[in-house]
């Protein structure tokens, strides 16, 4: 693989002295999908915002392509797309002269076949005559991304790409995603929501406080660090474990009708033949049994909170 | 250089114009109509000459520059000030582009509007006075200068704005006073010798002065220092709008 963003002990303090990055480096490869995680004010924004060029960095070093952020901003730019998180668009513009003028913005003359196909694939083309105001939310978001796309950028930074859309609107996002990396495109999203991270990236990193505690191949994250549990429902509640349990180190409900048992998936023996026979010679009668694996938000919350998976 | 970041910014620019381009155009045909009825016809009925040239012809350069300085700045100003209130400035700062691109595109469109305006006024202008123009290449000179100088202060006010109330706090606190103290509808050798030497302190003297000799060969300053005053304003602009982007100064934090 080839790294297409290196990130080096990239520091950003302001005047009043806060420290918004606290030193993060981090390889980026490319093609690869990369969702940051963190909580309001972790410093997701300004390392974006660092790298495109509308931060400027107290220190630390940044390539795109090889070519460095500050001592070669045009051609570090070139390569970069941008989705801010906020909807910013010239609402009484229409949306083909708003996406050329991103494509001319970046040094590219207008290519009017190439415009219409990133319009079409974000089926924005049959709005390409409106007015930016006369758009739905959604619309304007897809406007955002024909916008970055506009001058064929190899990383596209999404920031919070689908805060405050619906569901549907967040799966075509997620789509348009998938079809991007197809296309070979490197992509660094940032997202509040979990799920996102867990539906689309190939890498996650957890960013808290301005210092990057971890990134990692999602699987192996969720692997490493989630939890296993099977939920044992009874027929009827019961006031304690039954002593006979006790090896199992189960946990009860509160309402007494569930009993948890958490486990390690890698383990030689999971233990849950014998759980269940010993469930059964203790008496109990099952009414259901499912499993659950701890999601990517148990994994993070606890990373922030400092507390183990 | 990134011509065609300078191209599109200076196109997205002028496409703002020209969508409302009959209120660009009528409004500065209307108020120099009534400028000419006010001033032109009430006043001028009292003040037959000035120094030979009739009242309104006199008033004409000092009408002309009124409009295009306070529109140079309205328009330079409000072209960056708006992708700062909107957000859109994101795309701008993560282009690659310097400062000198960007104020070319944006300043180099506000001057055009301002000009155009400008030679609209003039053209309306003529039907209502016999103008004559003896130095047609210096009024072309301190006409463009004119639009590129104050496209450029207002590109700094705009970039200084916090709210669209800051934005038109310096062109109406500052601007307008000096630009009719400064001789747009009078000569200053009409005024008291104290209120002569005062004016003198004013900048837009030197400015419609140096104007009004590219009509009519009058000037209340010598023309050396007229042309001076136009320069060493477009460099002070400069200067400051360099200082701005090095620093970031409220566009890049």
């Amino acid at each position: 693989m080839t790294t297409i963003l290196s990130i080096k002990d990239l520091r950003k303090s302001y005047a009043d002295g806060f420290e918004a990055l606290k030193g993060v480096s981090l390889d980026i490869e490319q093609g690869e999908i990369l969702a940051l995680l963190g909580p309001n004010g972790a410093g997701k924004t300004t390392l974006i915002s660092t790298i495109c060029g509308i931060t400027t960095p107290t220190s630390g070093n940044v390539t795109v392509g090889g070519h460095d952020i500050q001592a070669d901003f045009r051609a570090a730019r070139r390569m970069i797309g941008l989705v801010p998180q906020e909807i910013a668009l010239e609402p009484f513009e229409k949306v083909w002269n708003t996406v050329r003028f991103s494509r001319g913005l970046f040094g590219y003359s207008s290519d009017n076949a190439r415009l219409e196909e990133i319009l079409r694939k974000l089926s924005l083309w049959d709005k390409r005559k409106n007015a930016i105001k006369e758009l739905s939310g959604g619309m304007k978001r897809r406007v955002l991304i024909a916008k970055a796309l506009a001058h064929e950028p190899r990383v596209l930074f999404l920031d919070e790409p689908t805060a405050g859309v619906d569901v549907e609107l967040r799966k075509d996002m997620w789509e348009i995603v998938a079809e991007l990396k197809q296309a070979g495109v490197t992509i660094i999203l940032t997202t509040h929501y979990i799920e996102e991270a867990e539906a689309i990236a190939d890498r996650v990193g957890v960013i808290d406080k301005g210092e990057l505690l971890l990134v990692q191949d999602k699987n192996t994250l969720m692997a490493q660090m989630g939890k296993k549990q099977i939920e044992v429902m009874l027929s009827e509640p019961i006031q304690t474990i039954p002593d006979s349990l006790a090896e199992h180190n189960l946990a009860l409900n509160g309402e007494g009708d569930m009993l948890i048992y958490t486990y390690d998936t890698h383990a030689d023996r999971t233990g849950i033949t014998t759980l269940l026979n010993d469930v059964a010679q203790a008496g109990l009668v099952l009414r259901d049994v499912q499993t659950r694996q701890s999601s990517l938000e148990e994994i993070f919350v606890n990373l922030v909170s400092g507390e183990p998976a | 250089m990134n011509w065609s970041a300078i191209a599109a910014i200076y196109r997205f620019e002028m496409a703002r114009f020209f969508r409302t381009l009959a209120q660009s155009f009528l409004s500065p045909v209307l108020s120099t109509s009534l400028y000419f009825v006010v001033f032109g016809t009430a006043i001028g009925s009292r003040i037959q000459e000035v120094e030979g040239v009739s009242y309104g012809a006199f008033i004409v350069p000092g009408l002309i520059m009124l409009s295009v300085v306070t529109l140079a700045i309205s328009n330079a100003s409000f072209g960056i000030y708006f992708p700062k209130f909107l957000g859109t400035i994101y795309e701008l700062l993560s282009a690659p582009v310097n400062f000198i691109e960007i104020v070319i595109g944006y300043v180099g469109a506000a001057a055009t509007k301002a000009l155009f305006v400008g030679v609209v006024i003039l053209i309306t202008a003529a039907f209502f006075v016999d103008l004559r123009i003896e130095h047609p290449f210096a009024m072309v000179a301190f006409l463009v200068l004119t639009c590129l100088s104050f496209s450029l202060l207002g590109f700094i006010i705009g970039i200084w704005a916090g709210n669209f109330e800051q934005m038109s706090l310096v062109p109406q606190l500052v601007v307008t006073p000096l630009i009719f103290l400064g001789g747009t509808f009078y000569s200053i050798s009409m005024l008291p010798p104290l209120w002569q030497t005062i004016t003198l302190f004013n900048p837009v003297v030197y400015l419609i002065s140096g104007f009004r000799w590219s009509f009519y060969g009058l000037a209340d300053v010598p023309i050396g220092f007229s042309l001076l005053a136009i320069l060493a304003f477009t460099g002070l602009c400069l200067g400051i709008i360099g200082w701005i982007f090095r620093t970031g100064w409220r566009i890049r934090s």
